[in-house]
């Protein structure tokens, strides 16, 4: 056991190291989603005079936890590309090869994704609280926005795990880029459920993104609620525990065809 | 015609035609510049759509109002990937063959340019055939014409964009920069609502950005009738920035050694 955490965490700190030293993997979980944060921001800043809008200070209160989910799902598109390179380029074999367990290989790899979730998170805190978010939860409403948008990450990076595991190539899994975007337009990741139009309307109402987004987004817009952060846990669980048994069938598909 | 325009004219044809067997030969090349606007389209629309419902908003269809911003959206990426393209060829050392030709500088830029512009029509034929299906109003002969005019206008501006940056990094990296200054130039305008209904920066910026015009002429045919006064100063738009970024590709291009 001890052996097996040495191992997660050298290569964890393999692919943290892979990650902040290629800033061409790292920018574009910042600036697409900071982009259309501020552009959304302003140029659907009136959404909130709409009946039945949630009551919060401003649109960019309310987009700021869509805009951390959005990072978080890049972010875990990004680390299946980082994963299927080291399958193309064969640093997956000699892993397999070595007297390891098997679960360290995405484990690691997970580390990674993992800490680029932190680091969105905060990065969007920043911004948010340079541009006038105030976390009606404060310190501790922050803390707990980062640990989610973390684990939300955490959970995204399983699916995209798998897919590296499954496909073997990096542009397949960089192909699947578009539906991050699918799958945050039918959440409540930038619009409340009751004013988005159908079937998005329904959808967001049942996808696991959208119990994710009203408990990161709970800290700054009201005061905290066990039920969003539960529901909102929930969905992280859910996300996670498909993941990690779509990369074990993945896993155990690429060893028995070798 | 002159014997050397002739001989140019070839050239300018032979390049667009092999741009054109590109597609043919991998015609999923250009799944990814369609896919993007389709989807941005589809998502805007369902979580923005009761924008329509705020007093002063010009049109009840938000399908209308949106579908003229993704065609010219899928105008910008097919203008960035024509760099990207062009970044590749850099790199295999065949655009050194291409300069090592008797070819001018001006007609290599304008074959590249021109295919851009032609296959631009492809994502925006796309997007609008999608929005007529979801309930967009469908624009007059003369909307449509002032419309798919700004769609190759727009590709032809990202097209020398994205070539003066490929002649400048050399590199297939560079896209990021291509395609997020573009995304940038079509968002920050009226993209999401009128002028009138932006708050904060994106009011002052999209009053002062020139490619507001381009937006509001292309969206002309989709939600009211279409004017010169309106029409106009998106054409010399167009015309200004594509002599300007024209000619900085085509400097980027003389300063190439081969």
């Amino acid at each position: 056991m001890k052996g097996s955490v040495a191992v997660v965490a050298e290569l964890g700190r393999r692919s943290i190291r892979q990650t902040f030293r290629r800033p061409q993997l790292i920018a574009p979980l910042l600036v697409i989603p900071t982009l259309l944060l501020a552009v959304q921001a302003a140029g659907a800043g009136r959404a909130i005079d709409l009946p039945g809008f949630p009551p919060v200070e401003s649109f960019f209160d309310f987009l700021l936890a869509g805009a951390m989910l959005q990072s978080a799902l890049l972010a875990g598109n990004s680390g299946g590309i980082a994963l299927a390179i080291d399958i193309e380029m064969g640093f997956t074999d000699r892993l397999l090869a070595a007297p390891i367990p098997r679960f360290a290989i995405v484990a690691g790899r997970l580390a990674g994704t993992a800490a680029m979730g932190a680091v969105t998170a905060v990065w969007f805190l920043a911004i948010g609280l340079i541009f006038g978010v105030r976390i009606e939860e404060g310190l501790l409403g922050a803390l707990l926005m980062i640990a989610l948008v973390t684990l939300a990450a955490l959970s995204f990076g399983t699916l995209g795990a798998a897919l590296a595991l499954r496909s073997g190539s990096a542009s397949v899994v960089q192909g699947t880029f578009p539906l991050v975007f699918v799958i945050l337009f039918l959440s409540t990741a930038f619009f409340p459920a009751d004013l988005l139009l159908e079937p998005a309307r329904t959808i967001a109402r049942f996808n696991p993104l959208s119990f994710i987004a009203e408990a990161v987004r709970d800290p700054v817009i009201s005061v905290f609620s066990a039920r969003e952060l539960l529901e909102g846990l929930a969905g992280i669980v859910l996300v996670g525990a498909a993941g990690l048994a779509l990369c074990s069938l993945a896993l155990r598909r690429r060893l028995r065809l070798g | 015609m002159d014997i050397a325009l002739a001989t140019d004219w070839a050239t300018i044809r032979a390049l667009v035609r092999r741009s054109a067997n590109e597609l043919i030969r991998v015609p999923g090349a250009a799944v990814p510049g369609v896919l993007a606007p389709t989807i941005f389209f589809l998502g805007l629309t369902a979580v923005f759509g009761n924008l329509t419902l705020l007093p002063g908003f010009t049109t009840g269809s938000y399908a209308s109002f949106m579908v003229p911003v993704s065609m010219l959206q899928g105008a910008g990426f097919t203008g960035a990937a024509m760099g990207v393209n062009l970044a590749r060829d850099i790199e295999l050392g065949l655009f050194d063959r291409f300069l090592a030709s008797p070819a001018p500088r001006w007609v290599l830029l304008t074959g590249l340019v021109l295919s851009a512009a032609i296959r631009s029509f492809i994502p925006a034929t796309f997007v609008f055939l999608i929005a007529l299906a979801v309930g967009a109003h469908l624009p007059g002969p003369g909307g449509l014409i002032v419309t798919y005019l700004c769609v190759v206008g727009t590709a032809t501006i990202a097209a020398c964009w994205s070539a003066t940056i490929a002649l400048r990094f050399k590199t297939q990296s560079a896209a990021p920069l291509m395609q997020t200054v573009m995304l940038a130039l079509v968002l920050c305008t009226t993209a999401y609502a009128p002028q009138e209904l932006l708050t904060g920066w994106l009011a002052t910026a999209a009053e002062y950005n020139p490619f507001t015009q381009v937006v509001d002429a292309a969206r002309q045919g989709f939600v009211g009738g279409v004017t010169w006064e309106g029409t106009w100063p998106a054409f010399a738009v167009i015309a200004a920035l594509t002599a300007l970024l024209g000619a900085l590709a085509l400097r980027g291009m003389r300063r190439t050694a081969y």
